[in-house]
């Protein structure tokens, strides 16, 4: 919706209209606390660096000239912002965290779930094989909870970028313009967040009610 | 089955590396289509990749946080002093 009719929004705001700017600042506000969050350390923080960025977004607004789209400005200049509060709370940035999450291999999946390499048969096969989830329970409120709480639990990066991707619908490319981020980082992020995600799921939803199975 | 076999197709352990490329059509031809190769033989994976899927789909539900009505209140303050400022 606000994506179609980027020029009539910013019409709309440097005209004045507050109820057009107060629909994008609710649309967009879990985004960007994600985003600051990835930054600086605390919610309150996060909460005031979100103002700070609306406040230049209104001060810079003449001067948005389209050429990205609105939400990929508003969150780059979010991502700047931060980066200067962080600095100044003496906060290591955590560069690292958005621009080389190759740098330390996860695997998706625990490697003792698999054969290992040097099996005779089938090296690399499952060994301890996912079992099928409960379909009935999956969208249980408790369900839900433990979804939540493992995203809450996932380093910053990887917490924003499924946040993004799987909470608010965006595309990989809105994610990566926003976040400044390549194809590849984008993904890596996106994969390690899922999967941590879908462990949790399934120990879960799979814990033995009393038996164990082998 | 001949080891030679074994060392051309995807291992399990490589699937579940591809999953999230190939959920975002971010394979190459000849990835996909050793990819649904695997996915088509191996009902292990198969499973795996549902479980992704109903991760996404869990996900999917949850509310994102609202903005309160301070922080709310604040920003259109803010907006009003812009607005009103020369």
């Amino acid at each position: 919706m606000i994506e179609q009719s980027d020029a009539q929004l910013v019409t709309a705001l440097r005209a004045g209209d507050e109820e057009a700017y107060r629909l994008l600042v609710r649309e967009w506000h879990a985004p960007l606390l994600r985003v600051a969050q990835i930054f600086v350390p605390s919610r309150a923080i996060a909460e005031e660096v979100i103002q700070d960025t609306w406040l230049r977004v209104l001060g810079a607004l003449d001067r948005f000239e389209g050429r990205s789209s609105l939400k990929t400005w508003v969150f780059r200049i979010l991502v700047n912002t931060a980066k200067t509060r962080a600095q100044r709370e003496g906060r290591t940035l955590p560069f690292s965290a958005l621009e080389e999450p190759g740098g330390v291999p996860e695997a998706a999946v625990d490697a003792s779930r698999f054969l290992p390499a040097d099996h005779e048969r089938r090296p690399g096969h499952w060994q301890t094989a996912p079992r099928d989830l409960p379909e009935e329970r999956l969208l249980a409120g408790e369900t839900r909870e433990v979804v939540r709480r493992a995203i809450d639990a996932l380093p910053p990066s990887q917490r924003a970028v499924i946040s993004l991707r799987d909470v608010e619908g965006w595309s990989g490319e809105e994610v990566r313009n926003a976040l400044d981020l390549s194809e590849v980082n984008q993904r890596v992020l996106l994969h390690r967040a899922r999967a941590k995600v879908r462990a949790a799921l399934e120990d879960y939803l799979t814990a033995p009610a009393g038996a164990e199975s082998a | 089955m001949s080891t030679v076999t074994e060392t051309t197709e995807l291992s399990c352990q490589e699937f579940v590396e591809l999953v999230t490329a190939y959920l975002d059509g971010g394979l190459t031809e000849r990835e996909r289509s050793r990819f649904e190769g695997h996915l088509g033989a191996c009902g292990h994976c198969a499973e795996y990749l549902e479980q992704i899927r109903q991760t996404i789909r869990v996900t999917g539900t949850l509310r994102a946080e609202d903005l309160s009505p301070e922080a709310e209140a604040e920003l259109l303050e803010a907006f009003r002093g812009w607005r009103s400022a020369p």
